[in-house]
């Protein structure tokens, strides 16, 4: 695979279809690696793989509870890397953790190792705007796509700069507040959503409390597609195995692939107003 | 030399500070920050803080010299008499501030982080004054230890939150406060309790206790025949207290110390890093996974440290140095023996090292000690007995 995560996610989206990233935490279980595979295989278009930290300050109890798993168990930056360059996967695997992982020795040699073990993007939720500096240059250098979080609160002109900094996808989050499942889909998700489709032709996709195939389906409808996480981690804490995570990911697929709507399609929209 | 000075709208402090929170928050730290400078220079707020710590809160406070101490140790010791203010810690000066600027911003609610308590009764105490609710995240762990100030926050009406995650200690009330403060932040304010988290935090929490470096500073020029003492000791948690008293003397020729808890001195063992939003030296592995300190004192039971202090030490303006729990029982008993004077554990710290440097000649005799002594020692009381 040589398109970059930017790319990859494009060419999907244009054939009409609606995005759909699965998350799991590397280590929470020693077999996760089978989970990125039955993911793949039902129909993931990319797959976030979270590097535990051991103060996410932006996870909720499920993920806390899957990292802190993940930390116990002795998983470790390099043990990732290691286990994420033997996956067999045609579709770009993306890295999401905290800044203290990144920053560690440098964003540079973060960057380079990630690439290394055939990583194609990395999300840093610590990471706003204003502390990306080096580490964009460094993604960039690496040809990692670093991809941004545009929150509810952020300001038109926020929105703006987050939509032409990030790569890969614009991550737009449906609340404010912290992973987790449930809540209602807001009329603020929505309104991102537009506001972000009309910054930018970068894929959008919305995450946090992303759960169930009609939720994932309806916000699906104000953007490109979605990220689901805690859903996922929730059944897999509670005992459930690649093959019905798998399950689960492909009801979602499905309700995804009946509610796409051409109107999201951007030969078809109507042109941006910006 | 470019220290104590305003960090600028980035909040940096040579490496270190910085803004490191979820995109959902930087709103709320910008507003925060505009209106932290718009009330700094409101001689209307300013006025209003120095009255209510003055008739509320009881400062100025004494300056009182350790007379049989001193004597022992072969130094003058003065200790700047925090525990006196109103709840009994140098945590008051900071809330009173952060409750009046949480006010002006028309917010309902007061979030904090505690680990002793005692920030967390301080923000109750505030939070009570103001007509302000207050819900304050506890590690269970501290909250086993610092029973009493658990009653006295809820005797006060504030809501106590007990954290279950990681270590249950100071660190994760920090992560569970900032997870509430995202959902909540459009009628909710969040107090920090020392100089760490996003800018302004770490700058305007040393605004607010700077009253401690310059009081002190007036109250020396007063009484000492140089007018300024030769070392400037104050304990260090998040470092707040010690900030505070740092920048009334930053400019003098006075010596600077740090005094951290061995088991959480992230000054002296810590390597830079992004923890609760800021980037200072952190206690971490080599993953970056950040481990628990260990501590009798509760309040210093913190894997950071304020940025500030990170880049004091860097510059070498400051040094940090490191106290066991030993060393501190048997300071706190030294203290109350030869003064009547019942300190907290974490002031403890300091006043550790003090008596270990002046015994040991690393203070030469003669020299004068300018000790900030930030809290009392009643909330203790249960600790200490199980430790004799
Ligand atoms: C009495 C007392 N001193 C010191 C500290 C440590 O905080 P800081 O380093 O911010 O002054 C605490 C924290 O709880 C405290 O209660």
């Amino acid at each position: 695979m040589n398109a970059s995560l930017e790319e990859f996610l494009i060419a999907r989206r244009d054939t009409g279809r609606s995005l759909l990233v699965p998350y799991v935490t590397a280590g929470v279980t020693p077999k996760w690696t089978e989970v990125v595979h039955a993911y793949v295989d039902a129909g993931a278009d990319a797959v976030e793989v979270g590097f535990p930290f051991s103060d996410p300050m932006l996870d909720g109890v499920t993920i806390q509870e899957a990292s802190d798993r993940a930390l116990a168990a002795g998983t470790t930056v390099r043990g990732i890397l290691d286990e994420v360059a033997t996956l067999d996967v045609d579709v770009p695997v993306v890295a999401m953790t905290y800044s203290n992982l990144v920053f560690q020795r440098s964003a540079a040699e973060f960057c380079a190792a990630l690439r290394g073990s055939g990583l194609r993007g990395l999300i840093v939720p610590d990471s706003p705007l204003e502390e990306v500096g080096d580490l964009a240059d460094a993604a960039a250098a690496e040809g990692l796509d670093l991809v941004l979080l545009a929150a509810p609160s952020s300001s038109r002109a926020r929105l703006r700069e987050i939509a032409g900094r990030s790569r890969g996808f614009v991550y737009a989050l449906t609340r404010m507040g912290t992973t987790g499942e449930g809540g209602e889909i807001s009329e603020q998700a929505a309104r991102l959503g537009r506001e972000l489709k009309e910054l930018t032709d970068r894929p959008v996709l919305f995450g946090f409390g992303v759960a169930g195939p009609e939720r994932a389906a309806e916000l699906a409808d104000h953007a490109d597609g979605v990220v689901v996480a805690s859903a996922l981690m929730r059944r897999l804490l509670d005992g459930a195995g690649a093959g019905e995570l798998g399950e689960y990911v492909s009801s979602i697929r499905r309700a995804l692939d009946q509610g796409a709507r051409w109107a999201v399609h951007p030969a078809t929209a109507p042109s941006p107003t910006t | 030399m470019d220290v104590m000075t305003d960090p600028g709208t980035t909040g940096r402090f040579g490496a270190y500070g910085g803004r490191y929170v979820p995109e959902s928050l930087i709103p709320a730290c910008h507003e925060i920050e505009a209106a932290f400078r718009e009330a700094w220079s409101d001689t209307e707020f300013r006025g209003r803080l120095t009255m209510l710590l003055s008739v509320y809160a009881g400062r100025p406070t004494p300056l009182t010299p350790a007379w049989r101490l001193s004597r022992e140790l072969g130094i003058t010791l003065l200790l700047k008499r925090e525990d006196l203010t109103h709840t009994g810690s140098h945590k008051i000066n900071n809330v009173i501030g952060q409750a009046l600027l949480a006010q002006r911003m028309g917010k309902r609610r007061i979030l904090a982080e505690t680990g002793a308590g005692q920030h967390g009764v301080a923000t109750a105490t505030a939070a009570a004054l103001l007509g302000l609710e207050a819900t304050v995240f506890m590690g269970e762990r501290d909250i086993e230890r610092q029973e009493l100030n658990v009653l006295r926050m809820e005797v006060l009406g504030a809501e106590v939150v007990p954290v279950t995650s990681g270590s249950r200690t100071l660190k994760d009330a920090c992560n569970e406060a900032m997870r509430h403060w995202v959902s909540s932040v459009d009628d909710s304010y969040y107090c920090i309790g020392s100089v760490m988290g996003p800018h302004p935090y770490p700058w305007m929490v040393r605004e607010f206790q700077r009253v401690i470096g310059e009081e002190a500073r007036e109250q020396c020029a007063a009484e000492l025949p140089y007018g300024v003492p030769d070392y400037v000791v104050a304990c260090i948690g998040g470092g707040s207290n010690a900030v505070g008293t740092f920048a009334g003397f930053v400019d003098t020729a006075a010596r600077l110390v740090g005094v951290e808890a061995e088991g959480g001195a992230a000054a002296t063992f810590g390597r830079a890093g992004v923890l609760h939003g800021f980037r200072s030296l952190v206690l971490q592995n080599d993953d970056g996974q950040v481990t628990e300190a260990h501590s009798v004192a509760a309040g210093l039971d913190y894997p950071g440290i304020g940025p500030e202090h990170a880049h004091l030490r860097d510059a070498g303006r400051a040094r940090y140095e490191t106290v066991n729990d030993d060393e501190v029982i048997r300071a706190l008993r030294r203290l109350a023996h030869t003064e009547g004077i019942l300190a907290a554990l974490e002031s403890s710290h300091a006043l550790a090292w003090v008596i270990r440097a002046a015994e040991s000649g690393g203070i030469a005799p003669g020299s004068t000690v300018m000790l900030t002594l930030s809290g009392r020692g009643d909330k203790d009381i249960a600790s200490i007995k199980e430790m004799l």
